[in-house]
């Protein structure tokens, strides 16, 4: 095979993995779920964006991000803009004191549209801002913090500052942004009814496309000898520093890709529930999404997508038939994952799921165990199995 | 000078002057002058809490100097960042075996190939026929060419010691600084690393810390005894030995 696409697909367990996961979120969710159902997976789709961005940033990296929320909400953010002015034009705003801006900016006072707000009358700006507003961003935290070395809890502790800061300014800045409520009422995309069973549908499809990309691009960064300098970093990080290489850059690098990818999962959250709230910026939403990551192992992109709809599976579930006891759920969940399965479903999978199938396969006989070595290297091939001198 | 070949060389590669380390008022290095020579292998002995492994740090940027220069052939490495001064042609070797565990043999030598060292550099680095054969070529010298594909976790300690020389070795560099290389050596382990090390020093300068006598005995072309963070003698290895001042240091108290 082409090395390229060998790299894109991660050999032959990868490309299965992944025709299983497409043939999930394009084939068997659309025919077996209502509409109403599809467009909720559609919305937990958007989180497994997150959760693939911190498989890179948290499992590979070592960064961990509490504060993902922020990049998720900006994505989000710059895309409700749009839609809405496109929501806010004269005819149908008349009956305000200045037609042609945003409602609530009427309700505030408000009578010329910010200079913020003037760039997201294009709509090609507001794809470029979808990622580019998260990468700057990420890219002044990274400098800031990797450059002068800060890493590990305190790194989590300043994004967990950063996503409450930006929700207080998000609610304080109400005329801007529309406060606590968010950026509600969103109608068309280009006079296209986003609201309607068949654009769902649509973006439905649009979303899983997408999300199948960002696994193919963080996929080929791990392939790369960069995904393997991360490793080496996560466990190494004064050998790899001391090998010729600006540490700092690498994580700065990998930290942009996971706001990247949270940019675009918000943005077609926008899309597909119709508006943005500060509630999806916060810390909470912000440990949820690693949460997903950490349920659906954070070394395994196809894992982050799994634990995404499965948290969220539990969360539709659980919070409609107990909703006070969802939270500590939540918790004692992480705390189970963390604790006895640090790789997540990924992880079961791979210790577990593998043996039972070959089990099943071959008739029963006496089960060789591999030594842990080749279990933790994969697929590489073991001309030597003796024991070291 | 005690030059190995009995020539005056034109000018060390490494001249440390005045360098002087303070941690909240202690010295951990006083006024410390080192020369190395070009193709010497130079080696630094001392009691322990001399500060010889802070002399190694602060060459390599680890630790910042709060006096003092170091000159590398001409390049101030006091004011650089680690990875320039690695750029430059330093490479250090850490007390304890510092590889990549759960990477083969190949992959943690083809780690430190200098090339696909910025981010999209690495991000798009192909592992070409000239690279195979660089990773081929040097895990022979450190006796692993048998090993290419063995996780390296699985060496033995000796072994893993060699492999992080070799990993330095891979950057090809001037300077090669190593920490303790024969720490916790079996004795056939000690004699083949002296002569690894007498092999690689052909055209590159050496820096050891080493509590060996015997193995500093085989390797050394000069001896630096360190004591308090100061130069307490310096000469062949004979006569570091006999100095009373050493044999005060090390046997007197």
């Amino acid at each position: 095979m082409n090395p390229t696409l060998d790299k894109l697909l991660g050999g032959k367990q990868g490309a299965i993995g992944l025709a299983l996961l497409a043939a999930l979120i394009l084939v068997v969710f659309p025919l077996a779920l209502d509409a109403f159902r599809l467009n909720m997976v559609g919305k937990y789709l958007t989180y497994a964006f997150v959760a693939v961005g911190l498989v890179l940033c948290w499992g590979y990296g070592g960064i961990l991000s509490l504060g993902q929320g922020i990049f998720f909400g900006l994505g989000g953010y710059c895309m409700a803009m749009f839609l809405k002015l496109e929501a806010s034009d004269p005819e149908r705003t008349k009956i305000q004191s200045t037609p042609g801006i945003p409602d609530f900016m009427d309700w505030n006072q408000i009578t010329e549209l910010p200079l913020l707000w003037e760039p997201f009358h294009s709509l090609s700006f507001t794809l470029i801002a979808v990622v580019v507003v998260p990468v700057l961003l990420a890219l002044v935290i990274g400098i800031a913090m990797f450059k002068r070395r800060v890493g590990d809890v305190y790194f989590s502790i300043v994004t967990q500052a950063i996503a409450l800061i930006l929700t207080v300014l998000i609610i304080g800045q109400q005329g801007l942004t529309g406060g606590v409520n968010g950026i509600t009422d969103l109608r068309t995309l280009k006079g296209w009814d986003i609201r309607s069973d068949e654009a769902k549908l649509i973006l439905y499809f649009v979303s899983a496309a997408l999300l199948i990309g960002c696994i193919l691009i963080a996929r080929f960064i791990i392939a790369s000898k960069l995904g393997r300098l991360l490793l080496a970093m996560r466990d190494k990080e004064e050998r790899v520093r001391f090998s010729g290489y600006d540490v700092a850059s690498f994580k700065i690098f990998v930290f942009c890709v996971g706001a990247a990818f949270a940019g675009i999962g918000g943005a077609m959250f926008t899309l597909q529930v119709g508006f943005m709230s500060p509630s999806f910026v916060g810390i909470v939403p912000s440990i949820e999404m690693v949460i997903f990551a950490a349920v659906g192992g954070r070394l395994s992109l196809l894992g982050a997508v799994y634990g995404a709809l499965l948290v969220n599976f539990g969360k539709t579930y659980f919070s409609e038939s107990f909703p006070e006891l969802w939270l500590y759920l939540m918790g004692g969940l992480f705390i189970v994952v963390v604790m006895y399965f640090p790789n997540g479903l990924a992880g079961l999978w791979d210790s577990h799921g593998k043996r039972c199938l070959a089990r099943l396969r071959r008739k029963p006989q006496v089960l060789v165990t591999p030594p842990p070595a080749v279990i933790a290297t994969g697929k590489r091939p073991t001309p030597e199995l003796e024991t070291t001198p | 000078m005690n030059s190995p070949a009995g020539f005056q060389a034109a000018k060390p590669v490494l001249a440390i002057e005045g360098l002087t380390v303070s941690f909240d008022g202690f010295k951990a290095v006083n006024d410390l002058n080192l020369y190395v020579d070009r193709n010497e292998v130079h080696v630094v002995i001392g009691p322990n809490g001399a500060g010889k492994t802070t002399v190694l740090d602060l060459i390599c940027g680890k630790t910042r100097a709060t006096a003092g220069s170091i000159d590398f052939d001409g390049r101030e490495l006091t004011k650089m960042r680690e990875y320039d001064i690695v750029r430059a042609g330093v490479g250090r070797k850490f007390q304890n075996p510092s590889i990549y565990e759960n990477l083969t043999v190949f992959e943690n030598l083809e780690m430190s190939y200098p090339a696909g060292r910025k981010v999209f550099g690495a991000l798009f680095f192909k592992r070409t026929q000239e690279v195979i054969e660089r990773v081929e070529q040097v895990a022979q010298e450190i006796m692993l060419g048998d090993h290419l594909h063995r996780q390296a976790e699985l060496l033995s300690h000796g072994q893993k010691q060699w492999l992080e020389i070799g990993m330095l070795l891979m950057q090809d560099p001037q300077l090669l600084m190593l920490d303790e290389p024969v720490a916790g050596m079996s004795v056939s382990e000690r004699v083949a690393t002296a002569d690894l090390l007498n092999r690689i020093s052909q055209g590159r300068s050496v820096l050891v810390i080493e509590h060996d006598m015997e193995f500093v005995k085989s390797i050394a072309h000069r001896v630096t005894v360190l004591h308090q963070g100061k130069v307490l003698a310096e000469g062949s290895m004979e006569a570091v030995q006999s100095n009373p001042k050493v044999i005060e240091v090390y046997l007197g108290h």
